[in-house]
């Protein structure tokens, strides 16, 4: 069976500058696929090449089989958007937004009202459809745009960041009429977002995405379990010495061993017991240990083993 | 496993999007007119305006004797004069107005969610265009109103038919200076100032207030360039008489400029980025 989304190399210099560097990946029906990654990593320049409003420098992308550049027309029949960036009528109601997105997507008249009442029941947005967007509140503003990208019946459904700038309840509960989307309909979602825990509850899969290129890609589940059994994190001052990390690597129990900067990641069986041996291992060898930490690996472990920093120091990095 | 056949059945068929298309071009139309009746500070000031200068200046200004200011016709009221000038005004500013705003539909982002819809961008800025169109003639009316109620003699009804001729073609003409100005220099900091910059001398260099005659030569020719000048006057010419041109000259400049200018308008949104 053919992927719903296929890409292929996809991408796009601007100037000098790649933001997205060859990326293939394939996406397949029924799934919720987000693109995991820092801001400016190229999550968003991907996504508008696959909503055909960015055309790729090279490489090709197809939506339902669909070519994103020659059949501009009909990849947009099939699929729906919620944007970054705020793209709704701010001083017309949700109601009119909604009926308005129908219209332009030639819609009749029965059709927009049945899928109106639909969309606005799925996301609970009853009692907001007459007030005027701008007097609702972010979490209900961004719900009316999924609504608006859900109405159509879109074979994909594209949020680029959907959860940014909510607060927690508001996110949460997102999360969970994104969920229900795609348990209750026939839709494939892809998402972009910076927000771990995000990528963890919402995703089948997830492309791990940095500096223009796709990492890695797998269930989150994998992805932690790539990372090994159990993992401790310890923390160094100065960067150790090699005579520490070489007679760290002699340990039978350590699986692998990766140093980020003055952070050590151990890949470890029965990553409790080992804490006490680790820190006089460490004495001996006259390291001092700033803070040590072991724990089933999460995804932001992931995050860390593939890409080399924490999401929030590859934001850091990005602003400077 | 359960879209494959779905899926199978359309690829390779694939529907362009035609140039002109009905419903997404009332949408567009609508949304411009919704909005209008929605702010109403919007609707009163765009209203206030024009009246304070058809009040402060036309009535203080009809009690001199008109004949001194060369160009004006002898026995004519100043005020019957102002009024097609004040029309033309309004339509100047809420035309380009309707224009540049497809700045904002940018900067809110709601010009996305149309770009992204399978609809040709000509018939999405068609409608907007039809948009300003509707709202800007819909506040010239209500200035000829007031005008009439405050004693302006209009002409009749042929007249006033003529006049919606040369209502529909100076909207055109300044909806698309403001498009132009909007998608060519719509990032830059201080539009608004660029536009009011604009404006003033457009209006001011158009025969609104004054005739053509009561001008230096070297303005005159200023004035000849303007396509202002040529809606006022063919406004005034249908709507009280006193016209400087033939109303066939009017018509047929302010036809070319009109199709210039909102040809360049509607070709420069076509190749607007979205993002």
């Amino acid at each position: 069976m053919k992927a719903t989304i296929e890409a292929e190399d996809l991408t796009k210099k601007f100037d000098d500058f790649v933001a997205v560097d060859h990326i293939s990946f394939a996406v397949q029906d029924g799934e919720i696929f987000g693109f995991l990654g820092p801001n400016g990593a190229g999550k968003s320049t991907t996504i508008k090449m696959l909503i055909t409003i960015l055309n790729p420098t090279s490489g090709q992308a197809r939506i339902c089989g669909y070519d994103v550049l020659r059949q501009r027309d009909d990849v947009r029949r099939h699929i729906g958007i919620v944007f970054q960036d705020p793209s709704i009528d701010r001083f017309l109601t949700g109601k009119e937004n909604l009926n308005f997105h129908g219209m332009i997507y030639h819609m009749d008249k029965k059709t927009r009202e049945s899928r109106i009442s639909e969309v606005l029941k799925l996301l609970d947005l009853q009692d907001k459809e007459n007030t005027p967007v701008k007097d609702c509140s972010g979490g209900i503003q961004r719900r009316f745009e999924v609504a608006r990208g859900f109405m159509t019946h879109p074979r994909v459904l594209f949020l680029d960041e959907p959860t940014i700038g909510l607060d927690i309840q508001a996110r949460r509960a997102l999360w969970e009429y994104i969920k229900n989307l795609n348990k209750d309909n026939d839709i494939t979602i892809i998402l972009t977002t910076h927000y771990i825990e995000e990528a963890d509850y919402l995703c089948d899969r997830i492309g791990i995405i940095d500096h223009g290129k796709v990492i890695a890609t797998d269930s989150p589940q994998r992805l932690k379990e790539s990372v090994g059994i159990d993992l401790i994190l310890m923390e160094i001052a100065n960067g150790g010495n090699g005579d520490f990390i070489a007679s760290l690597k002699r340990l039978e129990w350590v699986k692998n061993i990766e140093q980020h900067r003055n952070l050590l990641e151990l890949s470890v069986e029965e990553g409790d017991r080992r804490v006490p041996e680790l820190l006089g291992l460490a004495s001996r060898h006259g390291v001092s240990v700033t803070s040590i930490d072991s724990h089933k690996p999460s995804l932001e472990d992931a995050f860390l083993h593939y890409t080399g920093k924490t999401i929030r120091e590859n934001e850091e990095e990005q602003k400077r | 496993m359960k879209n494959e056949l779905e899926m199978g059945t359309t690829p390779n068929i694939s529907r362009r999007s035609q140039l002109i298309d009905p419903l997404p071009i009332y949408t567009m139309w609508l949304r411009q007119m919704i909005r209008f009746f929605r702010m109403k500070a919007r609707v009163v000031s765009s209203i206030v305006t024009p009246f304070l200068f058809l009040a402060f200046l036309g009535v203080p200004m009809s009690f001199m004797p008109a004949g001194n200011i060369p160009g004006i016709p002898p026995g004519m009221n100043f005020l019957d004069f102002l009024a097609p000038g004040i029309v033309g005004m309004t339509l100047l500013f809420s035309s380009m107005f309707g224009g540049a705003s497809v700045i904002w539909d940018k900067e809110f982002g709601f010009l996305k969610e149309v770009l992204v819809a399978p609809v040709s961008r000509f018939s999405i800025i068609l409608g907007r265009e039809a948009g300003a169109m509707t709202t800007s003639i819909l506040q010239a009316l209500a200035i000829i109103i007031i005008a009439a109620l405050m004693g302006v003699r209009i002409q009749g009804l042929a007249g006033f038919g003529l006049s919606l001729v040369f209502m529909i073609l100076t909207s055109t003409t300044f909806i698309g200076l403001g498009l132009i100005l909007a998608t060519k220099l719509g990032e830059m900091e201080g539009f608004i100032s660029i536009i009011n910059m604009i404006q003033l001398p457009l209006f001011f260099l158009s025969g609104a207030l004054f005739p053509l005659d009561a001008m230096p030569v070297w303005i005159r020719y200023i004035m000849y360039i303007n396509p202002l000048t040529y809606g006022v006057d063919g406004l005034r010419g249908s709507l009280v008489g006193g016209a400087a041109f033939p109303l066939t000259l009017d018509f047929v400049i302010l036809l070319v400029w009109s199709i210039v200018l909102a040809g360049l308008g509607t070709r420069f949104f076509s190749t607007m980025e979205a993002d």
